[in-house]
């Protein structure tokens, strides 16, 4: 499977996915607006509370090519975080009190400084949290990185959409789940998902299709259960990620003639208290180019960070992050949609 | 004209039964929500059941609306195939067992 970019296909662009979910038909026209939203319970603009983490996207390249990947990423992706960049990061990090350090792609592992950097922002002592697809870490190049992370004390929080074979590997690729598996308890056989070794693993749910996640701490009791049951893993927490209508995934709810019912069911499920807590608020998103976003999302729809705050990694300025003004768009709604969503989970 | 008796979309509009009768539809909606909170059974086990129990009065609307509350709560196709096969069982047991009274009327009637 390729990407949409390299398919050419014209969702890999950003401003027709915008159109798409703003103004795809009479139906999606007629829905409310993220922005009016926050209108109505006093949050626009949205504002801050404050940096706590700092994410970086090193890049779009992965071994993978997700049916949901609202990065769009893929082994023809090219687009690679460079030591330049790193270095802005590492130096805008020394001078901060912001203590978590957060890498996805892509495939982060993947980026050919990627080891270096870890290293390096670990002598900092920032905690380290790498998003692993997990199928990575059973490849040959990449199989000794278990025993890296542990050294580094790195928190692994990693893609396993279900418990189940079929349900992964139609979302992820056929073979996916075995290779989960052997990475799980690989990890585990470290420490990692152990109680009392600090070594945390922790897991990403996100469902299979036009649904929304249920109770995170229902679905990681099960998951617990059935995964302990089955092979004998053990981790330590889970987060629901709601699917946001962008990229790999708008393009399965167009396909399947569920956007309009799944923007609907979004926006009927909006929730102040998941507004107040979204993810936008306490972090900072640093695209693999240096430009900064307001989250990972964000960053996919090509929306910069706002215009009166700095741009780019290289002018880092903490003051005025902590006061831009965060852009918002209607896929906004999938982070507010129940009990919130965050690259940490549920938010309420 | 539409002559299909009945409509997806139609289950959004369920609410609206309190436009004729407000106050009982009201106090239904107060109780349907209530059962369906966690408590001794959990959301997942509670969408189950109503699965199991909406092929068993095979209303549409509810095999729609708790197939989707069953995946949004963490169960796995096998689990939901089960639920569907224990209101199977329940049905087709519940005609066979009705054989007895069958039999007991057979034995009365017979020499």
């Amino acid at each position: 499977m390729k990407s949409l970019q390299a398919e050419a296909h014209s969702l890999s662009d950003p401003v027709t996915q915008l159109e798409l979910i703003n103004s795809h038909n009479e139906k999606i026209r007629s829905l409310s607006k993220f922005e009016d939203k926050l209108k109505e319970i006093n949050l626009f603009p949205l504002k801050p509370t404050g940096v706590e983490i700092f994410q970086m996207n090193v890049g779009y390249m992965c071994n993978m090519t997700c049916k949901h990947c609202h990065v769009d990423a893929g082994p023809d992706r090219t687009e690679i975080m460079t030591k330049e960049t790193f270095q802005y990061c590492l130096d805008a990090l020394k001078n901060t009190d912001i203590n978590t350090v957060d890498l996805t792609g892509g495939a982060p592992e993947m980026n050919p400084h990627f080891r270096w950097f870890v290293g390096e922002v670990s002598k900092l002592g920032k905690h380290v949290i790498v998003r692993s697809n997990l199928t990575i870490l059973t490849t040959n190049k990449f199989s000794d990185l278990p025993e890296f992370f542990k050294e580094h004390g790195v928190e692994v929080t990693c893609s396993l959409p279900f418990y189940s074979k079929s349900r992964t590997d139609r979302q992820r690729g056929k073979g996916t789940y075995d290779k989960s598996i052997t990475a799980l308890k690989r990890l585990n056989e470290l420490g990692y998902g152990k109680e009392d070794t600090g070594l945390l693993l922790n897991l990403v749910y996100n469902p299979v299709g036009a649904f929304l996640p249920g109770d995170q701490e229902e679905i990681k009791q099960e998951f617990k259960k059935e995964l302990s049951r089955t092979h004998g893993i053990e981790f330590n927490d889970l987060y629901t990620i709601t699917n946001l209508p962008i990229s790999r995934f708008l393009n399965f709810l167009l396909m399947s003639g569920n956007l309009e019912e799944y923007m609907e069911k979004l926006i009927e499920a909006f929730n102040p208290a998941a507004a107040t807590g979204v993810m936008c608020r306490n972090t900072i998103s640093v695209g693999w180019d240096g430009r900064l976003f307001d989250c990972d999302f964000n960053q996919m729809l090509e929306m910069e960070i706002h215009e009166d705050s700095v741009q780019h990694i290289r002018e880092f300025d903490l003051d005025s992050l902590n006061n831009r003004q965060i852009l918002v768009n209607q896929h906004c709604f999938g982070c507010t949609a129940g009990a919130g969503s965050s690259c940490g989970g549920a938010t309420t | 004209m539409d002559d299909s008796y009945y409509k997806s979309k139609d289950l959004k509009k369920f609410g609206d039964i309190t436009e004729f009768q407000e106050k009982l539809g009201n106090k239904f909606f107060e109780y349907y929500g209530e059962v369906f909170e966690e408590g001794a059974l959990t959301k997942r086990e509670k969408a189950l059941i109503a699965l199991a129990v909406a092929h068993t009065v095979q209303c549409p609307y509810c095999i729609d609306a708790y197939t989707t509350e069953s995946l949004e709560n963490g169960a796995s196709e096998e689990q939901m195939m089960e639920a569907v096969h224990v209101s199977a069982a329940i049905r087709g047991g519940s005609s066979l067992v009705h054989g007895v009274q069958m039999m007991n009327k057979v034995k009365g009637l017979s020499m």
